[in-house]
């Protein structure tokens, strides 16, 4: 144990995701010798990403404005929804530069053993979202991106279920396989039977 | 398949611990509280992530330590691997096949196959329903390791649907957001629990019949012995699934069951707040005679009972062309002549047997092969 401050320190950062109390005590050493200047800048950014960050008003990803960069840029195509888990998801598909549609964040997965059901997500917005048109375009088809998880596919169930009734609305979900560049051989089981069940002619 | 070298570091009792074994029998004694069994547990842990002494992680590792490593080299058919397993209590345990890191413990599962006979066994006939399951669901994921995976979804499923169960009949007058949501669930929990109740059922019907002569070799004088799968369908299970001669299970059929009987046991489900259909629900009935084994079975019998359930699942294996490894833990004090007989000429018949015994005299003299002393924390291969 440290005494005071340090040990403050250390403790806040230990409480953070994905860092041990090894890690916590390495990082605390070093904000301590680092100069003043550095620190402010941190402590800036800590300040603002609860004050200055808002969620957007549409897709609700992390945002800077009312609404977000994604949403706001003309070149996306409105008639197309990407429905992900959390901001970190928009991240990741955005790397992969094929899709040009526009996002909903619904903030979670269903998971009743932490008390997440369908009102604690953004499904009603989302259920809206489809409902309305934007300059006379409406959404056809919503692309469901959650993870490949028990919670995740329970919600993507749910989400078909709450689509269906849309006439004309095409639902997709993202197919499950095989990784590139990894070998058969090594694929796990229930991967690779998903892979035959969803196998596509070419 | 045979378990060439064994090294143990911090596991139980053991700080270190380094042996080589041959195929055939390798027979470890040693008096009481020497170890023996952590070894053999060791090779047992590794065939199925679990213990068949504990049900958590935690007592595997030596007192102080703050993880045990177990490292098995297993030949199968010529080909050798390299499995180590590092086990830490409360977190996941991590595993590497030929020094690879798997992403998975899952992974190694399947790469060696044991059968274990121990004295906890008699529990599969005097103990809980969830005892018999257990069984089922280890000689299921034995079989095929891909049940692992099914296992877990399925229990996850359960866990959630129990979740919401509890806190939408906690609310009187549930909302129908929560019923639409308990029906996304229910479809979730009749397609995991369709593919582990239908290899279930699949394994009851291999074991049948090779259950009855096993009891009848073992005890010749008692009453005949059978098994039935009894599950929380009801009536609505085809009568044709789980027996003898009957049809492999249909799981597109028994996913339409389980989903119907979920439908008419809601309200109950949701006033008790519990999951009240699906596998988890179901028991392996065990019967002697015309009685239930629980209950009317004798002390000996129910020892031929558990003993019989082990060789059953022995030869269900031999049938699939698994050559399993057995793990003979201090059973042979349990059993007499007779039944040692009986467990012998199986044995031998084995590629790899070990064999944990506190008295040398009491392990048959077929299964005589390479044997080690295990006293005060050394072992020594004995001539």
């Amino acid at each position: 144990m440290y005494e005071g401050p340090v040990q403050d320190l250390i403790d806040e950062l230990g409480r953070l995701p994905g860092i041990g109390p090894k890690s916590a005590q390495r990082i605390a050493f070093h904000l301590l010798s680092t100069e003043a200047a550095d620190i402010g800048r941190l402590q800036d950014a800590l300040q603002k990403v609860k004050e200055g960050v808002v969620f957007c008003e549409i897709c609700g990803n992390v945002s800077e404005q009312a609404k977000c960069r994604i949403c706001t840029d003309p070149r996306r195509d409105i008639s197309l929804i990407c429905v992900v888990e959390e901001p970190k998801d928009v991240l990741a598909i955005e790397r992969t530069r094929e899709f040009r549609g526009r996002y909903h964040v619904l903030g979670g997965a269903l998971d009743p053993l932490s008390g997440v059901g369908p009102e604690q997500l953004r499904i009603r917005q989302l259920l809206t979202r489809i409902g309305t048109t934007e300059d006379g375009i409406e959404v056809k088809e919503v692309i469901i991106a959650t993870d490949p998880n028990t919670e995740g596919e329970a919600t993507a169930t749910y989400l078909v279920r709450m689509l269906r009734d849309f006439p004309g609305l095409s639902v997709t979900r993202l197919a499950s396989g095989l990784p590139m560049g990894g070998d058969l051989e090594f694929a796990d089981e229930l991967t690779l039977g998903r892979a035959l069940s969803g196998r596509r002619s070419v | 398949m045979y378990v060439r070298h064994l090294q143990v570091t911090d596991f139980r009792s053991w700080a270190q611990a380094d042996l080589a074994f041959e195929p055939g029998p390798s027979v470890l004694v040693g008096a009481n509280g020497q170890g023996k069994t952590n070894l053999v547990e060791a090779i047992g842990y590794v065939a199925t992530l679990s213990s068949h002494r504990v049900a958590t992680d935690a007592p595997l590792i030596r007192q102080g330590a703050q993880r045990a490593v177990v490292r098995t080299a297993v030949v199968n058919e010529g080909r050798e691997l390299l499995v180590e397993l590092e086990i830490t209590a409360g977190k996941a345990n991590r595993a590497r096949i030929n020094r690879a890191q798997m992403p998975r413990p899952r992974e190694v599962l399947g790469i060696i196959r044991t059968v274990l006979f121990a004295p906890e066994d008699l529990a599969l006939v005097r103990g809980d329903p969830g005892e018999r399951r257990r069984f089922m669901d280890d000689a299921l994921v034995t079989r095929m390791p891909r049940m692992a995976g099914v296992r877990a979804d399925y229990e996850k499923v359960l866990r959630q649907r129990g979740a919401l169960l509890k806190s939408a009949g906690g609310r009187r007058g549930s909302s129908s957001a929560d019923l639409s949501t308990l029906e996304v669930w229910d479809g979730h929990l009749a397609k995991h629990g369709a593919a582990l109740l239908g290899a279930r059922l699949d394994l009851v019907a291999d074991l049948g019949p090779r259950l009855t002569a096993a009891y009848a070799g073992v005890a010749p004088e008692s009453r005949p012995a059978t098994i039935k799968y009894k599950s929380s369908l009801g009536d609505a299970l085809p009568p044709e699934f789980g027996v003898p001669d009957g049809k492999r299970a249909d799981l597109e059929l028994l996913e339409v069951l389980l989903l119907q009987r979920l439908s008419e046991m809601r309200q109950q489900e949701l006033d008790r707040g519990v999951c009240l259909v699906g596998p988890h629900r179901d028991e392996l009935e065990l019967v002697l005679g015309d009685h239930p084994a629980k209950g009317y079975a004798s002390h000996g019998e129910s020892w031929s009972f558990a003993l019989a359930l082990r060789l059953a699942s022995c030869e269900v294996l031999r049938a699939d062309g698994i050559e399993p490894v057995l793990i003979l833990d201090d059973v042979f004090a349990e059993l007499d002549r007779r039944r040692r007989t009986c467990l012998a000429e199986m044995a031998v018949g084995a590629e790899q047997v070990f064999v944990t015994a506190a008295v040398e005299e009491d392990v048959p003299r077929e299964l005589t092969g390479a044997k080690y002393r295990v006293a005060g924390g050394e072992i020594t291969r004995a001539e």
